[in-house]
């Protein structure tokens, strides 16, 4: 048999091409977490209920409320995108959850000894968590039809929003893993991922216009990722909606919090081995 | 820690290993926990190809620098040289010589045998013709092809065990490092561990590194040993050599007691137990 000598070709392979090595790391990461959904999607499934309600429930009953203003579309038409982004986060925010288990577990310790630069296995979760996220659109795309909600159906539209949605799922998947590298235990991170979901989602314009908002709210909802992100789908999903920002600066913006929250937790996911 | 370099290791000897002569050296590695010293200047020296188990009792710092050699935690002062590297200036190059097997059974349950060593085949930088060879001997080596595509959460904890070692040894690792390699095993199962480690060390010349507090497994696996109290190394040889330095008759246990500290003296009786276990070797 060979020797203990490291193999040449591995270690030849290994300082060839550090971003090749990223891509090729954050893959199998992604690769292994998506094979495990498939294998078990109750959770995602699960999780697919809840958008559903506030549609045809929420949805239904605030149509009838003439208050809100939202331009030329309909309560419903605007409550969409809402909703989606919604989903988006409540599914993405538990994410960490899932890596307390696997440091309680020793996998993330294995992890951090092997070669793979941090930064794809943090990447790889949140490429996991985008592809994820599509199932939510699925689920939101399937009820509108139902509701026969006015949507955008042009491929274009779709791929926008699939995009929108992937990096939204990224996003807030980072930042439950961050929140997760912080606290370190699953009963704290519950208290916590629940402590942040409501403030978010109502700091938003989810559910109503920015208009609507006392002016100290407004200036929550103008940081908040999730604003751009609803904005983004509206812009994307809804023919002749009122927009904040055109496409580009919307996920611009979602592009330059998600890099700057990978920062983060790249430099926070060795803690979790200490 | 004169005493770690008139150790022979027998294997490790007729091994050329061109420049550095020790797989793993520590030099005053110091590790603080706000006002805790969990390592205290630990200096030891393992040579190439041998099993050296790190024993003490929980919180002697074992983990501590099993965690710091792993690169999972820098030290507070001093460094360490594994593989010949160190583990501060260079962890990148350190982490593809080691392989590692957490206290802790850490096979993704949710992953099939085959699907937990592809993972790590892959973050590791293994050729994917070159993968699948090594996967499929691995698994039969550790005795887990019929295993291979079950969900690891049905594998019993010594197939867990052997899987996570053959995780550990794709990639053909000069240091095997395991953290207390057959915690909570049945004695079967960690019998098995223990052949492989042996097999394992012969077949590929590894050098491998355990915590232990168990006395059996230190006595059949380790060539040489260091015994660990509140962070400071307290003696360090052979099994043998560390049995003979007590006095005739002595085990390991002794040896154990003996160095980390007087708790079982304190309670008035260690001699008497003392007494009572050579008693029982002698009667066989």
């Amino acid at each position: 048999m060979t020797s203990a000598k490291p193999d040449a070709q591995l270690i030849a392979s290994a300082e060839s091409s550090a971003f090749l090595d990223f891509f090729r790391d954050s893959a199998a990461i992604a690769k292994v977490e998506l094979l495990k959904v498939m294998r078990d999607p109750t959770e995602v499934l699960a999780r697919a209920v809840q958008p559903i309600l506030w549609l045809v429930v929420f949805g239904e009953v605030f149509s009838r409320v003439r208050g809100i203003p939202t331009g030329s579309v309909s309560y419903l038409a605007f409550l969409t995108p809402g909703i989606l982004a919604q989903s988006v986060l409540f599914a993405a925010i538990f994410y960490g959850v899932a890596v307390v288990w696997e440091r309680d577990l020793g996998i993330v310790h294995k992890l951090l000894v092997s070669p793979a630069p941090r930064s794809a296995l943090v990447f790889g979760k949140a490429v996991s968590a985008g592809f994820r996220g599509v199932i939510q659109a699925v689920v939101i795309y399937l009820t509108v039809l139902a509701l026969h909600v006015n949507v955008r159906w042009n491929p274009f539209s779709i791929a926008g929003v699939v995009l929108a949605v992937m990096l939204g799922s990224a996003i807030f998947s980072t930042f439950s893993l961050i929140i997760a590298c912080l606290v370190k235990s699953r009963e704290r991170f519950m208290g916590i991922g629940q402590l942040m979901t409501m403030p978010l989602f109502f700091a938003s314009n989810a559910i109503y216009p920015l208009a609507l908002m006392p002016r100290w709210l407004r200036v929550v909802a103008v940081i908040n990722p999730l604003t751009y992100l609803v904005d983004a789908l509206r812009g994307m999903m809804i023919a002749h909606a009122q927009t904040l920002h055109g496409p580009l600066i919307n996920l611009g913006f979602l592009c330059i919090v998600f890099v700057g929250l990978l920062a983060v937790a790249t430099r926070l996911y060795p803690s979790l081995a200490r | 820690m004169g005493t770690a370099k008139n150790v022979a290791m027998d294997p490790a000897e007729t091994l050329a290993h061109s420049g550095d002569s020790y797989a793993i050296e520590t030099f005053d590695l110091t590790r603080r926990f706000g006002d805790m010293t969990a390592v205290d200047h630990v200096n030891l020296h393992v040579r190439y190809g041998a099993i050296f188990g790190l024993l003490g009792p929980n919180g002697a710092g074992k983990s501590t620098i099993i965690k710091m050699l792993t690169t999972l935690l820098d030290p507070t002062s001093g460094t360490a040289a594994v593989a010949g590297f160190d583990i501060v200036k260079s962890p990148g190059d350190v982490r593809r010589r080691i392989g590692y097997v957490p206290q802790l059974l850490s096979a993704d349950g949710a992953l099939t045998g085959y699907e937990n060593l592809n993972l790590f085949g892959q973050l590791y930088g293994i050729a994917s013709a070159d993968r699948k060879r090594r996967i499929t001997e691995a698994l039969h080596f550790m005795g887990l092809t019929e295993s291979a595509n079950k969900l690891a959460k049905y594998f019993s904890g010594g197939m867990i065990r052997r899987l996570e070692l053959a995780q550990a040894m794709l990639h053909r690792p000069a240091v095997l490092v395991l953290d207390e390699p057959t915690i909570g095993l049945d004695p079967v199962a960690r019998q098995t561990v223990w052949e492989r480690l042996l097999e394992l060390r012969s077949d590929y010349q590894m050098t491998v590194l355990i915590t232990t507090h168990a006395m059996e497994e230190a006595d059949a696996l380790c060539d040489a040993l260091a015994i660990l109290h509140l962070g400071k190394v307290a003696a360090v040889g052979k099994p043998a050599q560390l049995k003979d330095g007590l006095g005739p008759g002595a085990t390991l246990n002794d040896v154990f007691a003996h160095y980390s500290g007087g708790t079982i003296q304190e309670e008035g009786n260690y001699r008497d137990v003392r007494q009572a276990r050579r008693t029982a070797n002698r009667l066989g």
